[in-house]
């Protein structure tokens, strides 16, 4: 069947392709790595696709996987076809829903990209522990290895679950095949249509819930029966592996595909055999076609149907001859006998032999290979089998990492290379912004659809928000690529930012005699001059040829304002040879006339005329016959980093964490404070510089600084003793320290230059006013001096915090326990995370919702929260998603009875009345009085140093709980609007003393822009393409119905006195309190560093008005509603249309847009006039309000 | 009373129309101005440089931030429906002339000459009766002359001219040393007609922070007086038609208008201040002053007081300014 077309898909758009054909109900909730195929069905049925009956399927986005999962039962139940999409803790979400959907045999598939996960850490990357979750669900469990596979087995699954009536879980390896791009043939909906049998369908709508014909589902049963009719199902389990094989071999008849439920690759006579599945397959099958080449009898098995497991067709499908089988599990089972698939494989053979069914007797081991992604290779392959072939092959393994603790890892040859000569192999560097990845993903479509030749592409990114790196890897060939794993050995190396020369050994992926293209500012005469020793050596060594470009300059030239995307992929086509060069130009003139073609002439125009200079500023470049460097790279971490530092995060931050060993790590999860001060990762092009004499000292720029990258001291004249020349101080303008000096310091290689600082600035010269107290300037040429300023700067006491005023510039000389965050430059939460760290980070307790504020908060390899001088900070952790109301709830209930026990245990007679009445009656309620207890907390545990009780010992553990502590639950709106709601409610209602913050940004920022219930009306975002109909939910008003939760509406950039006299009454409020603060993100497209003045927008046009309210006020009989915004005025749709969010909508249709601005302005008003009505003393609702 | 009146080649009922504006942008609002008696209907300007603005600057928010993290990809959904180019103002063109049964005309101001030239195109595509060529330049580098501004301008109407064959008439801001000179070139250049004059946004001063903000004030009929002028004086040496735009705010403005010299009368802010319908009572103004004078057509007086008819030529030239600067005393 030739006719159907060849695509550039990953396996989220295969499999979603299928699904959404196939689907007319599909609930959804983002998670990585399956938010892509929600996404995309959302956009297909926004778009009106239709499925395959002719009509558009229904995509509704819900509050949780629970959530999908629970309205996919209930289609299901009323007749619907339906599918979902999730992983990881999502998929664990639906478990109790999927028990139900299989007990009541109901055809369903599910698509799941497979995802750690969480444990002693979240990761977000692939493997096998989320749907062996799922294993005893009673569903069925299809595995694919490839992005066809993907799509064909997605089809597979939907047929085989409308006959077998059991439903379907279909997965495959999340990022490595969910987000591999690869060239595929697509299934027509003819193809589907043949596949899924009508009778069928119509079969399972007359089993469905009808109040014409009634039955009842979801009884309790009893003792009596439920365990027969438990068992009543088995025949369907019995029948299911044939109706699979019957579904695999119509849709081979018809495509010509033909899968089984174990299929075999290898020497016929194996006598070693690899069984594995997923993407680890592709793998063994590649290296086991090139052992055999060698002579060698080695074979791979490749699960395919892994529940309900067939015994029979599993030994049926091992080679007569095998001797020994090695299984490898992606997934860790501690404690148990060995991983599941590996227990399955040694139950099959003992039950299979026992009945007769094979004589096999083989030795069987299991390893573990490529949890959370890790790296797995021809070469691990290889491994695998020398050990199978050792005298006494380990029973159990693993394979691909050091473990040099158990000692349980098998060694790999790290140069072995076994990929075929004819597939092009190109790595490129770029980073995030620089549009690198988009346009290797066009080249992928230019070569894929352009050519006969198949194309894979697989990116790899670093873990910051900001300044992030990324790796593409392509493969270009005559046949379809199996290497699911990271290219080592390229022949084409791009390096699209010359900065990176210094910090990563990208020569080591260059084969010898390879192309190494590199984005340069120094012409090809000089860049020689510039590169360091350790690069030059390798181009010698490995005789690569070397090419430049400025491709900053053209892309300048042309209008493209930093984009080098295209003028560096025309530079590969015209280097590596792929395509004929003009044949090559034209493809990537149409690809760019197929992007933008729809939206802009303009846009297509400029990257034309990048495109079309590009070649007139490439050169190549004669390499010299020796080194002439006189610099080498720099050391990755300074000399005085710690141990733990220097060991290991230098290791992680060089790329190369991979080598690190077991032993290198904690067995726990727990990390060190304090990382990220010791990556300096210079990110700015320009960063802020003080000019002392305009500054009228208000510290509003240290206040809104995202980073903590711009920090203000007052303190003694003496402190300059030893002050660098360029180090700038002044007097310090104010009563409190007379006589002292003032500086404000910039981090210069920790800014990321978003510029937010000089837009708050306040104070301008007066005869040239772009000229203000901080200007930004080009970071290159400060950073030598700035380096030592900024050093000897964080040498200067800080502030003493008994003594600083707590207003807005008071607040700001306290040191900020979160710095240097990989959140994304001009970000709007972390400002708020760093003035709680400020305010109370030395008795903070943080837990953490995941999203955004976990990732940037505690994504390695450095992480941001530090410690003061005394070794205190706040203690942070995540727990889960949906349930981080009820883990910082627990954290407080922990705090309050080891207080409680302290306070107990204080009525020991060894305690001097006047200390136990100190520590007793303590007032805790300002800094001066924190001090005071801290100190009598210490001479308490001096004290009882010298008494050997075992009371005292215990009262000693305990001494540092009466110190009042900080119980702060952060997270973002997904958590707190939809996800955690419930917790949330639940945490209000029970009043206990937590604090907590939503960081609201209107939209799930870390898994990609996806609408939440806090989207406001006529936002456009993933699940709401259109624009969202619906006003954003008011959390705070919800909350004001206990009486007795104190809230807050703040936005730092519009009023940030009020956003402290926020934290402040919430941290003193004697119950729960809740901040919703509103939190520019990229998600709403607009640049950053207007964010100060989109704030001040949106509070004055009452798009987000600020209040407080505090029960307290209450209590004296009045409002506890106070009202902290004027009037709405000005014009809510210029606030709009200042954000992409919004423009996209009114894009998509301006009569709709304008009804919706209509609506949101009505809504506004009516919204405001009741908040007025609350703020006039409307009765306050009776509190009692706990004295704790 | 006859009314009618001819501009750029088209015969038109009433030289009344609504100027370009945002009061055609409504259906409804389109329809009570031809109800109230407009003789044609003039769409805002289509601003290339607006779209080319939106367009990299919501492009640029869209990817600048896609591809960069592996958990988001992407920001924004791919809407499929997503225009970034002139298509809404293309569509309301559309709509607009299937809506009313008079003439409606576009307005353009490009920056690029591919751009002036694509968008005439597009908006000729789209139905309009003929394309108004909003010349909206600041001059503000010193290194360009008023001869290559004028050079500029004179190229692109030659290019939209060629391009296409719906008449053009083009807006001028006041802004220019020789306008009769000018306004001669541009009718060699092939323009159908001239609009005097379009209104910059004043950018205005905050003393207190130090910014500067543009704003936009209506019209008031003091402005007309400007108009007034460059109407009389340009008149006489053009075959081309002209029209009046800015400070027409009733029928007395509106005949001192034609008499000056236009053709074609478009009114704006006196319409955004008091509603569509006030072109009737502008129209009403009008029919009772022709009466009581008793004019028969409003062709009687286009151009009557224009430079060549005028009893006193020089009260237009420089000794207009003199005259009154002398008769100006002090009160106290």
């Amino acid at each position: 069947m030739s006719d159907r077309p060849k695509v550039i898909f990953d396996g989220n758009e295969a499999a979603a392709s299928v699904a959404h054909r196939a689907s007319e109900v599909i609930a959804i909730y983002p998670i990585t790595p399956s938010s892509t195929m929600g996404e995309l069905a959302d956009e297909w049925s926004a778009a009106g696709q239709k499925n395959i009956w002719g009509t558009v399927p229904e995509v509704v986005e819900m509050q949780s996987e629970a959530g999908a999962a629970g309205a996919v039962h209930g289609a299901l139940q009323a007749g619907a076809l339906s599918t979902t999409f999730t992983a990881s803790q999502g998929l664990l979400l639906m478990i109790p829903n999927m028990y139900k959907i299989a007990g009541e045999l109901t055809p369903f598939c599910m698509h799941v990209s497979a995802r750690t996960l969480a444990t002693h850490a979240l990761s977000i990357f692939g493997d096998h522990s989320d749907v062996m979750a799922c294993r005893q669900t009673g569903f069925a469990m299809l595995a694919s290895g490839s992005v066809q596979e993907a799509h064909d087995l997605a089809a597979i699954a939907h047929a085989a679950t409308l006959r077998s009536r059991v439903p379907f879980l279909h997965f495959f390896d999340g990022f490595r095949t969910s987000h591999e791009l690869a060239k595929i043939d697509k299934l027509s909906d003819d193809d589907l249509r043949a596949l899924l049998d009508d009778r069928q369908i119509a079969e399972h709508r007359k089993r469905a819930l009808s109040p014409d014909r009634p039955v009842l589902r979801g009884s309790a049963q009893n003792p009596d029966v439920f365990f027969q009719a438990r068992e009543a199902s088995n025949p369907y389990y019995l029948a299911c592996p044939r109706i699979v094989q019957e579904a695999m071999n119509a849709f081979a008849a018809r495509v010509g595909r033909q899968y089984n439920l174990f299929d075999y690759a290898g020497h016929p006579e194996a006598e070693r055999v690899l069984v594995v599945m997923g993407s680890a397959a592709e793998v063994a099958h590649e290296a086991v076609d090139w052992l055999c080449s060698r002579g060698h009898r080695v074979g791979v098995l490749k699960v395919r149907l892994y529940r309900p497991f067939p015994v029979e067709e599993f030994v049926r499908a091992l080679p007569k001859t095998t001797k020994s089988i090695a299984v490898l599990d992606r997934t860790k089972e501690p404690g148990a006998v060995g991983e599941p698939l590996y227990m399955d494989v040694v139950t099959a053979l003992r039950e299979a032999r026992e009945d007769g069914l094979t004589a096999l007797d083989p030795l069987v081991i299991g390893g573990r290979y490529g949890l959370s992604s890790k790296e797995f290779d021809p070469a691990m392959v290889v491994s695998v089998f020398d050990e199978l072939s050792r005298p006494k092959p380990r029973r159990h393994f693993t394979v691909g990492i050091v473990d040099d603790i158990t000692h349980l890892s098998l060694d790999w040859d790290r140069q072995l290379d076994i990929e075929p000569p004819d597939v092009v192999r190109a790595v490129f560097f770029g980073l995030g912004a620089d549009g690198t990845v988009g346009a290797n993903k066009s080249s992928i479509k230019i070569i894929g659809e352009e050519t006969p030749d198949y194309a894979q592409g697989y990116f790899v990114y670093d873990s910051k928000k900001s300044g992030a790196i990324t790796i593409s890897h392509l493969r270009f060939g005559p046949r379809p690529i199996k290497s699911s794993y990271l290219i080592k050995r390229a022949s084409f190396v791009g390096c699209h930012q010359a900065a990176f020369l210094a910090k990563f050994d990208m020569l080591e992926y260059a084969a010898p005699g390879a192309v190494f293209l590199l984005n340069s500012p120094y012409p090809p005469d000089q860049v020689w001059d510039h590169l360091p020793r350790e690069v030059q050596q390798t181009l010698i060594e490995k005789k690569l040829r070397f090419f430049v470009i400025d491709a900053l300059a053209v892309a300048g030239a042309t209008g493209m304002k930093g984009r080098i995307n295209t003028v560096m992929q025309t530079c590969f086509f015209a280097i590596s040879g792929v395509l004929p060069r003009t044949e090559a130009i034209a493809a990537i003139k149409k690809g760019v006339q197929k992007t933008y073609g729809k939206k802009g002439a303009a846009v297509v125009q400029k990257n034309f005329e990048a495109i079309d200079q590009t070649l007139d500023n490439l050169y190549e470049v004669s390499i010299p016959a020796s080194v002439t460097s006189n610099f080498s790279m720099p050391p990755i971490v300074p000399d005085l980093a710690p141990d733990f530092v220097k060991k290991v995060t230098a290791v992680m931050l060089a790329g190369k964490g991979d080598l690190l060993p077991v032993s290198a790590f904690p067995v726990d999860g727990t990390w060190p404070m304090g990382t990220t001060r010791w990556e300096k990762r210079n990110l700015a092009v320009e960063v802020p510089v003080w000019d002392e004499v305009l500054c009228i000292q208000c510290n509003k720029c240290v206040m809104v600084c995202p980073h903590a990258a711009i920090r203000a001291k007052v303190y003694e004249p003496g402190g300059l003793a030893l002050a660098p020349a360029s180090f700038k101080s002044t007097e310090y303008r104010g009563n409190e320290w007379k006589g002292s000096k003032y500086t404000i310091q910039v981090a210069t290689e920790d800014c990321t230059g978003c510029s937010l600082c000089v837009m708050v600035c306040p104070a301008k010269d007066k005869s040239n006013p772009r000229h203000r107290a901080i200007d930004m300037l080009p970071q290159a040429a400060l950073l030598e001096a700035e380096r030592s300023n900024y050093d000897f700067f964080l040498g200067l006491p800080e502030a003493d915090r008994t003594k600083v005023r707590l207003d807005v510039k008071g607040a700001q000389f306290l040191q900020p326990l979160f710095e240097y965050s990989g959140a994304c430059a001009g970000c709007g939460e972390t400002p708020y995370v760093k003035l709680l760290t400020q305010l109370y980070g030395d008795r903070a307790l943080i837990a953490n919702a995941t999203g955004c504020s976990s990732i940037y908060g505690g994504n390695l390899p450095t992480t941001p929260y530090c410690t003061d001088s005394n070794g205190r900070g706040p203690a942070w952790a995540n727990s889960l998603f949906e349930d981080n109301a009820e883990f910082g709830l627990g954290m407080r209930l922990a705090a309050d009875k080891h207080e409680e026990q302290a306070r107990e245990l204080l009525q020991r007679d060894s305690i001097p009345a006047l200390l136990r009445t100190g520590l007793l009656n303590a007032n805790q309620s300002t800094e001066a009085g924190i001090a005071e207890q801290r100190a009598r907390v210490e001479e308490l545990k001096s004290l009882l140093a010298s008494d050997p009780s075992p009371g005292a010992a215990r009262l000693r553990l305990l001494a540092d709980s009466l110190v009042t502590k900080s119980v702060w639950i952060v997270g973002g709106d997904g958590w707190a609007y939809d996800i955690g709601y419930g917790g949330l409610d639940h945490v209000m209602a029970l009043g206990r003393k937590v604090n907590l913050l939503v960081l609201d940004t209107e939209v799930y920022s870390n898994t990609g822009g996806q609408a939440s219930k806090a989207t406001p009306m006529g936002a456009t975002a993933k699940f709401a393409v259109a624009g969202k109909s619906r006003p954003k939910k008011d959390l705070g008003m919800l909350a004001m119905t206990y009486g007795n939760v104190y809230v807050a509406r703040v936005a730092f950039g519009a009023k940030d006195a009020q956003t402290l006299k926020a934290f402040q009454e919430a941290d003193s409020f004697p119950g729960t309190s809740l901040i919703i603060a509103y939190s520019p993100c990229i998600a709403h497209g607009y640049d950053l560093a207007q964010g100060i003045s989109q704030q001040h927008l949106a509070v004055e046009t009452g798009y987000w008005p600020l209040y407080r309210f505090d029960p307290r006020r209450a209590v004296n009989g009045d409002s506890a509603f106070k009202l902290d915004s004027a009037q709405p005025k000005g014009d809510l749709a210029a606030y709009m249309h200042n954000e992409t969010r919004f423009r996209m909508t009114e894009q998509q249709g301006p009569e709709r847009y304008r009804e919706l601005v209509n609506s949101a302005k009505q809504e506004i008003r009516a919204r405001f006039q009741l908040y007025e009505q609350l703020g006039k003393g409307a009765p306050a609702v009776a509190v009692a309000v706990k004295e704790t | 009373m006859d009314f009618k009146t001819s501009y750029l080649g088209i015969k038109l009922d009433s030289p009344l129309m609504p100027g370009a504006s945002p009061l055609a942008d409504n259906l409804d609002v389109a329809r009570i101005l031809e109800d109230s008696g407009a003789s044609a209907i003039i769409l805002h300007s289509l601003f290339e440089e607006q779209i080319t603005r939106e367009m990299t600057g919501t492009i640029y928010s869209i990817e600048s931030h896609a591809e960069a993290s592996a958990e988001a990809t992407s920001y924004f959904p791919r809407a499929s429906e997503f225009s970034l180019g002139p298509d809404e103002y293309l569509d309301q063109l559309r709509r607009l002339s299937d809506a009313v049964n008079v003439p409606v005309i576009g307005s353009l101001n490009g920056i690029t000459t591919r751009g002036w030239l694509d968008y005439a195109k597009q908006v000729e595509e789209a139905g309009a009766a003929a394309l108004e060529l909003n010349v909206y330049y600041l001059a503000t580098d010193p290194t360009e002359g008023s001869g290559m501004v004028e050079r500029r301008t004179l190229d692109v109407v030659r290019a939209v001219k060629q391009a296409v064959k719906i008449p053009i008439a083009v807006k001028l801001s006041p802004f220019f040393s020789a306008l009769p000179h000018f306004a001669r070139e541009l009718e060699a250049s092939g323009a159908d007609g001239l609009v005097l004059f379009n209104r910059f946004y004043q950018p205005d001063i905050s003393a207190e922070s130090l910014e500067a903000a543009p704003i936009l004030h209506l019209s008031d009929p003091s402005e007309l007086l400007l108009r007034l002028r460059w109407l009389a004086i340009v008149k006489p040496g053009l075959k081309i038609p002209l029209a009046v735009s800015g400070g027409v705010h009733s029928g007395i403005d509106a005949i001192k208008s034609l008499m000056a010299g236009a053709s074609a009368v478009q009114v704006v802010s006196a319409l955004l201040k008091h509603g569509p319908k006030y072109l009737r009572t502008i129209r009403a103004q009008m029919e009772r002053w022709m009466q009581e004078h008793e004019y028969e057509s409003v062709q009687q007086m286009i151009g009557s007081m224009s430079l060549s008819h005028c009893p006193d030529p020089n009260a237009f030239s420089r000794a207009n300014y003199m005259r009154i600067l002398q008769s100006w005393r002090p009160t106290a």
